[in-house]
């Protein structure tokens, strides 16, 4: 059994069609990446996996169990966290306070709490008193890990996390992902820089126009047949 | 001389009684962007409902608000679950016509229940109260409990808006209800509280008005418009501006009595359209929208 499944996930946003029957997993200790052009259908694919988009019916499995008709809400007590696109901190909440909401649906038992994510990001800490949204977009995207870490997720989905960052940093954020990985939660990047995605992923699914058009082992696909199911030229 | 400073210090303590009105409006705009225009009519209901508890069960004001209180949390609790979250969204019409019709509703049930006779929360004598200060200035025990009232209240909110895990909820909500989803907070959940909390601080305010003055079910929508300025005036968002904004709004009332007693209502009016022209985001404004 997978942790996550979906089968023949479609989604609308009125008459649009935006997912067309998309057929995924991951599996426990796994980092999946979705990788796909802009409007690609790869965050409405997040979307309706975390119940942001409702919809989904019987289409998304988690851990056995069916979760398309469930609110946003509850499916993170069930375990899945988002690190939303564009990071999505609250103006209003201190850094610490953004780290401590994220366990407001979710105590759960595990390794992460506000001081070992402050072990993992030492300079969160330092400015821990600080709006959230003052910080420097790197520094942001920390507090958004660490919100979606703190509720000790088995997995944790992470939308386009390299948006807007320097390499330098873009780098630091990606070199988290064995620590997290490390205390069993699998995780799921969607990514528009390919080379970075491939890198980091065990498998890989490519989106275009709201279909799975290529998945596989990163070693096992080449450029060619990559270029062809991202831009379908 | 001294007639000036008693009208500021008795203006003061009547602008508690507008911080109480204003703080259960602010809380509902500031978490939910939803304009209650019921509010003045439901201080009035609350002020029936102690009533009736007084009467049918024969205890003090005191207790009979006691009582009330969860009776209100209860019933604001629902009110929103049930009614409000559904007008809740991107257009702000729905929440401002829905009500509305809520504020028609209990004045006219009021009246078929109660009559449109005045009635009067009697507080065992102890309305009558006061402490002289020297001067000839005396201080009224129940203004003196209604301003102290409203500081403890202004306190408590905002010791539950930046010191608890629900006001922390009720922050990152206000912020982004979407992503706030992600944290495991039910939005409509957190919406029934916070107006469960309004209606708490509605019935407190219910119970010093009705010691105050006179009430009858028609006289709401003034309440809504004290609360409504003293909000405006404070600023958008900020409960200690609502604190502030209460007591400015008290002491132009009473100024303004002292000077011609027709200008009492005018002169509150008049200072909060000062306020608007010069400020129009109130003058400690927290809120950015």
């Amino acid at each position: 059994m997978s942790l996550l499944e979906t089968q023949n996930l479609t989604a609308h946003y009125g008459d649009f069609q935006a997912l067309f029957g998309i057929d995924t997993f991951v599996d426990e200790g796994e980092i999946v990446a979705v990788i796909g052009a802009n409007g690609a259908g790869k965050s409405t694919f997040l979307h309706s996996v975390t119940g942001l988009h409702p919809g989904a019916g019987k289409a998304v499995r988690f851990k056995g169990q069916t979760i398309g008709d469930l609110g946003a809400a509850d499916i993170v007590k069930l375990g899945m966290a988002l690190v939303p696109e564009g990071r999505r901190l609250f103006s209003s909440l201190s850094v610490e306070e953004n780290l401590m909401i994220g366990a407001y649906g979710r105590k759960g038992e595990g390794k992460w709490n506000i001081q070992t994510i402050f072990e993992l990001f030492p300079v969160l800490e330092r400015l821990k008193n600080m709006p959230a949204t003052s910080l420097s977009g790197g520094q942001q995207q920390m507090v958004a890990f660490g919100r979606a870490l703190i509720s000790n997720p088995q997995l944790l989905l992470c939308d386009e996390v390299s948006l807007g960052l320097a390499p330098t940093i873009i780098k630091d954020i990606y070199g988290i992902f064995p620590a997290i990985k490390e205390f069993g939660t699998s995780i799921m990047v969607v990514e528009q820089d390919v080379q970075r995605a491939l890198s980091v992923a065990d498998r890989v699914y490519c989106f275009m126009e709201g279909r799975v058009t290529l998945t596989g082992k990163p070693s096992e696909l080449d450029q060619a047949d990559i270029r062809q199911a991202y831009f379908g030229t | 001389m001294l007639s000036w400073i008693d009208a500021i210090l008795q203006g003061t303590l009547l602008g508690g009684l507008y911080a109480l009105f204003a703080a259960g409006l602010s809380l509902m705009f500031g978490i939910m962007r939803l304009v209650n225009l019921a509010h003045g009519d439901l201080i009035i209901f609350a002020a029936f409902i102690i009533l009736f508890i007084m009467d049918s069960l024969g205890l003090n004001v005191f207790f009979a608000t006691a009582v009330a209180l969860p009776i209100m949390f209860t019933v604001g609790y629902l009110l929103q679950k049930q009614l409000l979250n559904q007008t809740l969204g991107k257009d702000i019409l729905p929440p401002l016509l829905v009500t509305f019709g809520i504020s028609i509703i209990i004045q006219n049930g009021l009246l078929e229940t109660f009559t449109a006779d005045s009635q009067r929360l009697q507080a065992f004598g102890i309305e009558t109260i006061s402490f002289p200060i020297g001067g000839g200035i005396a201080i009224g025990l129940l203004p003196a409990m209604t301003f102290a009232t409203a500081v403890l209240a202004i306190v408590g909110l905002n010791w539950m808006m930046y010191r608890t895990e629900v006001g922390r909820a009720f922050r990152a909500t206000s912020d982004d209800p979407s992503t706030a989803q992600l944290m495991g907070i039910d939005n409509n959940r957190v919406f029934a509280i916070a107006t469960g909390i309004s209606f708490v601080v509605i019935t407190i305010s219910a119970l010093y008005f009705g010691n105050r003055a006179q009430f009858d079910p028609t006289i709401g929508a003034f309440r809504l418009l004290y609360a409504f300025e003293a909000v405006i005036i404070g600023g958008l968002g900020s409960l200690w501006g609502t604190l502030a904004g209460g007591i400015i709004l008290g002491v132009a009332q009473t100024i303004g009595a002292k000077v011609n007693p027709e200008w009492q209502i005018l002169s509150g009016h008049i200072v909060f359209l000062i306020v608007l022209v010069l400020r129009p985001r109130g003058l400690f404004p927290r809120a950015v929208d």
